[in-house]
């Protein structure tokens, strides 16, 4: 694993972190592309999501709407992109591009969390004379929100793996590492800089993961549910 | 737009452009497919027995889902630059990362698949003398194939997209197009490609669905309504978009 050894000493090198050419500057720029893409296309596809799902409409186009997004190579669209007028606009061809990766993964899995939410309730909620705002907000909303929440982190940690792409027409963020390392043949900074992205990565994931126990609206019910199956299953067990 | 024109004013759409290059075009176009076709193929190959060891073995199950995801999230960039040590600039490089990749998604389908098998179906089948091999191949795994085709299905078009970075080793199918042309700014040679890429991966999947259809005709009058199950939901909702 001398690959692995070189990558350390590589990122244990203080002169590595510093300037524009820097780790902690690449990944701010990383973090930063990261965290506009996400928002935006949280922005972009949530609304449409809870409101087809709300009425229950347009599920094919939710739904192949992720399979088309996924047929589309993120290289290709950046490299259109930079070629296009847009290009002259530094990051946008990238936000744009991401964006357009990660608006499937959120709108499927909203829409369909909307469509899972269990029809009973949501018909003794119109049967109590909710409004359709307040079914969406206070019934269908909580209820989706585990699977809400599962496309949002996809999206998240898939936007932090493909934004290193934004490398290769020039753009920053830690691609830049990678490519940097290609060009002069330097696999230790390669590794260095793969390590980085996937770190990067999982921590993202590992932060959605916990954001999701914190924030869930029915954690306290899920969790007393947990326990009672839990304490279900210890019985069988000192039972049988 | 006549013939020469679009070349030299290098407008998106030139048909003169895949007129003059066609042998270019076609060369990539055949290399992309079979880099996509041996990829997806090794990482079923692979994918069954881990997912059988997985389910066999309880233990192993964390551990292999756990390494699979973490495979995930290492970019396709960083992939195939972290291979090229391994195998010197070869084809080898792109299979492998995107072998790796397909794995994350089959072995999680098949788990998936042969998950949903009802219990009652298989406690049939043993109590007709199926021994576990037979129950396997003949109960199990053709209960499982929705599932275990949504998994390939994905891959598959994942696999026709991650290809193109590929380019950076120079084994990226139509991705070497974009890649060199993306360098020299040659606007029809990028859109080509890339439509090509696209109309690739729409086409493998519906190649897939229709192969899906023929192997399970046992689906096909259970109603529209049982096709939109749950189940495939999640499967499917972990599947890596294009790169």
């Amino acid at each position: 694993m001398g690959a692995v050894s070189g990558a350390w000493t590589w990122l244990t090198t203080g002169a590595h972190w510093a300037g524009t050419d820097g780790v902690v500057h690449r990944l701010g720029e990383h973090l930063y592309l990261t965290v506009v893409c996400l928002v935006i296309s949280c922005v972009l596809a949530l609304p449409v999501a809870l409101w087809l799902g709300h009425v229950g409409r347009g599920g094919a186009l939710a739904v192949n709407l992720s399979n088309v997004g996924r047929a589309v190579p993120t290289f290709a669209v950046l490299v259109l992109l930079v070629l296009s007028p847009l290009g002259r606009y530094g990051q946008w061809p990238t936000v744009i591009a991401l964006v357009l990766f990660a608006v499937p993964p959120v709108l499927t899995n909203a829409y369909v969390g909307m469509r899972e939410v269990d029809r009973d309730v949501v018909e003794s909620a119109r049967g109590m004379g909710m409004t359709g705002g307040q079914l969406l907000w206070r019934v269908e909303l909580p209820l989706a929100f585990p699977l809400i929440m599962t496309g949002v982190r996809t999206a998240a940690v898939q936007v932090v793996a493909t934004a290193t792409l934004a490398a290769l027409p020039g753009g920053g963020g830690l691609g830049r590492v990678i490519t940097a390392g290609f060009n002069r043949y330097d696999t230790a900074q390669v590794v260095a800089g793969a390590l980085l992205v996937a770190v990067l990565a999982l921590l993202v994931e590992a932060v959605f993961v916990a954001a999701q126990r914190f924030a869930d609206p029915l954690r306290h019910r899920r969790r007393a549910e947990r326990r009672v199956r839990r304490g279900r299953t210890a019985e069988a067990a000192t039972a049988s | 737009m006549a013939g020469q024109d679009c070349l030299a004013a290098n407008d998106w759409i030139c048909g003169e452009y895949v007129r003059s290059r066609a042998h270019e075009l076609t060369a990539a176009t055949v290399q992309h497919l079979w880099i996509t076709a041996v990829s997806v193929a090794l990482g079923l190959l692979l994918a069954f027995p881990l997912a059988l060891v997985a389910r066999r073995w309880k233990p192993a199950a964390g551990p292999v889902l756990a390494f699979t995801t973490i495979l995930y999230t290492v970019p396709s960039l960083a992939m195939y630059s972290l291979l090229l040590p391994v195998f010197g600039v070869s084809a080898s490089v792109v299979v492998t990362g995107l072998v790796l990749y397909s794995l994350t998604i089959l072995v999680r389908n098949i788990l998936a698949g042969l998950e949903s098998v009802p219990e009652d179906a298989r406690e049939a089948a043993r109590g007709m003398g199926y021994g576990p091999l037979r129950l396997l191949f003949t109960v199990e795994l053709p209960l499982a194939l929705p599932a275990v085709m949504a998994g390939l299905r994905i891959a598959t078009v994942s696999a026709v997209s991650l290809t193109t970075v590929g380019a950076i080793v120079g084994y990226g199918g139509l991705g070497n197009l974009i890649y060199t042309g993306m360098n020299s700014l040659f606007k029809a040679q990028v859109l080509t490609a890339s439509v090509i890429c696209v109309v690739m991966a729409v086409a493998a999947d519906l190649l897939l669905l229709a192969v899906q259809r023929l192997l399970t005709p046992w689906t096909r009058h259970r109603g529209r309504a049982r096709r939109l199950r749950p189940r495939a939901w999640r499967t499917a909702g972990t599947g890596k978009a294009a790169v």
